[in-house]
């Protein structure tokens, strides 16, 4: 999978409750509505700026606090490929990824990226490219790649169930 | 070369490095009264059968007996997909379940070596087995369900060494909640912690649960302790199949080793709103509070029941609170009866609950009104978790709720044992 987009960069310990606010939580809601709110109390800009494909870029602990799902959907609602963190909370981590959002440990290009750089990302090779730099990060077994790719957890399961019957 | 072949619990168990992913596929998949909701998302796959009914097990315990229709139509719903799936292992409400952590150790699912994946954040508790155990979504429950297996990325592992010689007073939740007050909750994020020491050792498994079970609270993904020949003699007779115990290798690859000398801890009391807000009893000593709870599946067993009656043998409850007792199951609630740790607490004015999570989670059975204070041994007191967000919750010792039942403000106690 390749990825290109621009850089959204925030700090450590970005919470789920500033990446969908809690308010929101209970309340049901259509995938465009969702991604209206991803980010609202960080960064109120971020939901008319942000364009398919774009990549976060933050520092440690990276979705930390509730467990809420929409955390990880409303950010794939908004088009954002992929997450570039130093770290990530565990279940945010398990829900990114199960809702087929790419979400990457990778300590050195917090240092040297800005809001709007451009970056590339090629999972095959496990190599991330911005400001004429090379990063590696350890690429996903393939099939995790295959959650991502299909989806999300659930839909890859029920494409599997499927294809076998 | 020496150093690389050496491996950690976790490396071990799941059979694969540190920071890598591997795939699994558990011994136990845990849902309670959530399983309604994985159901519904099971469904949704469009197959219709569990691809190994043995291995789910499946306890009420959150609201039971159900607290209004919506509750007991949930239930029945839980009910028909047990039969339809010919789930093996399912705990009604009956004399037979309690607590769903309770339920899987007491009744041979927590076993050495074993992996046992919940749909609940304090699955960690099989660790005090030697299980490798923690908490999953409940889309992952779904998928596990229909798959059999599962992602998951092997941790980092931290052991934490706990020594010295405690008081006679300090219980297993005084230490546990001592060191999440030093680490904070977000101390051993998605890590596997070791539990070690002297200390550990002469625990006993009710005590080490104590530990495990707030594990979680650190932010841990999993805990573990050695299984020793209190272990396996406690599994010995109960097993529901065979296992293999895995140890760490000596001289393996630990991100970090605390040590934690408790020698000279005084009781713990974690102020509200957040566990790892942990004082020194002092500190807290003279806050009236309105309401005492003594279970849930952090502090509910009868080594914790028995501790409390000892404490509050002979003497009364403060007429300004309500003191109230839910063993963590109906095994516990069986033998506290016999033992006559029941009618001790029931002499000095306590209210027996039936075996489940109560108020714990702020569904039923003893909601705290604004205003109110608690003084409970469960394990978290987020701003609401028990009813209004204007009450505060004190995270106790069995040992220091008994006290500050007594006294109707939170006590020392000391004085008492
Ligand atoms: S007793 Fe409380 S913490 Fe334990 S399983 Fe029940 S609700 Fe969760």
């Amino acid at each position: 999978m390749q990825i290109k987009g621009h850089i959204f960069k925030y700090g450590d310990d970005i919470n789920t409750d500033v990446i969908f606010p809690g308010r929101y939580t209970y309340v049901s809601m259509s995938s465009e509505e969702l991604a209206t709110h991803a980010l609202e109390d960080l960064d109120p800009l971020f939901s008319k700026e942000v364009r398919k494909g774009d990549v976060i870029v933050a520092g440690k602990n990276f979705g930390m606090g509730s467990s809420r799902e929409q955390a990880a959907t409303s950010l794939v609602a908004c088009g954002i490929g992929a997450i570039i963190a130093k770290s990530f909370s565990r279940i945010f981590f398990r829900n990114a990824i199960n809702n087929g959002l790419l979400v990457i440990i990778q300590k050195d290009v917090y240092d040297i990226a800005e809001k709007n750089d451009l970056v590339e990302i090629d999972t095959e090779n496990g190599i991330i490219k911005v400001n004429g730099k090379v990063f590696p990060f350890s690429p996903y077994p393939a099939h995790l790649m295959d959650i991502i790719e299909a989806g999300g957890l659930l839909n890859l399961v029920k494409r599997k169930l499927h294809e076998g019957s | 070369m020496g150093k690389e072949m050496k491996k950690t619990f976790v490396e071990k168990v799941l059979n694969g490095k540190q920071g890598e992913i591997v795939e699994v596929s558990p011994d136990f998949i845990l849902s309670h009264d959530n399983t309604r909701a994985i159901r519904d998302k099971f469904l949704k796959l469009g197959i219709d059968r569990i691809k190994d009914n043995k291995k789910p097990v499946i306890v009420l315990d959150h609201t039971i007996p159900a607290a209004n229709e919506k509750y007991a139509s949930n239930h029945k719903i839980i009910r028909e997909f047990v039969n339809e799936q010919g789930i093996e292992y399912f705990y009604d409400i009956n004399s037979k379940g309690g607590i769903c952590h309770q339920v899987l150790s007491e009744k041979g699912f927590a076993l050495p070596g074993a992996i046992i994946l919940g749909a609940d954040s304090h699955t960690t508790t099989y660790g005090a087995f030697g299980a490798f155990s923690a908490g999953i979504g409940r889309s992952e429950v779904a998928a596990l369900w229909a798959m059999d297996s599962i992602w998951l990325r092997v941790p980092e592992s931290i052991k934490i060494v706990i020594h010295g010689k405690p008081r006679p007073y300090i219980s297993a939740k005084d230490i546990v909640l001592y060191i999440i007050g030093k680490i904070k909750a977000d101390g051993a994020l998605y890590k596997s912690i070791e539990f070690s020491g002297n200390v550990v050792e002469e625990m006993s498994i009710a005590s080490r649960m104590v530990l495990t079970n707030m594990a979680a609270e650190m932010g841990a993904k999993n805990a573990y302790i050695m299984p020793d020949k209190k272990t396996l003699d406690y599994v010995d007779s109960i097993h529901k199949k065979a296992f293999i115990p895995v140890y760490p290798d000596e001289g393996c690859d630990y991100e970090r080793v605390l040590e934690f000398d408790v020698s000279e801890i005084e009781p713990q009391v974690a102020f509200p709103h957040n566990v790892d807000n942990v004082r020194s009893i002092e500190d807290a000593e003279g806050i009236e509070v309105n309401q005492v709870l003594l279970g849930t599946c952090t502090n509910g067993r009868l080594e914790d029941l028995s501790r409390a009656a000892q404490v509050i043998s002979g003497r009364r409850v403060s007429e300004h609170v309500r003191f109230l007792v839910i063993p963590a199951s109906w095994e516990i609630y069986r033998q506290a009866l016999k033992q006559g740790i029941l009618s001790t607490l029931i002499d000095a004015g306590a209210v027996i609950l039936n075996s489940g999570c109560g108020p714990c989670l702020g569904a039923h059975m003893g909601i705290l009104a604004k205003g109110e204070k608690v003084a409970s041994t469960s394990n978290r007191n987020f701003k609401g978790r028990m009813g209004s967000t204007e009450a505060e919750i004190y995270l106790v010792s069995p040992e220091t709720a008994a006290a500050t039942a007594i006294e109707g403000k939170i006590a020392n106690p000391r004085k008492y044992l």
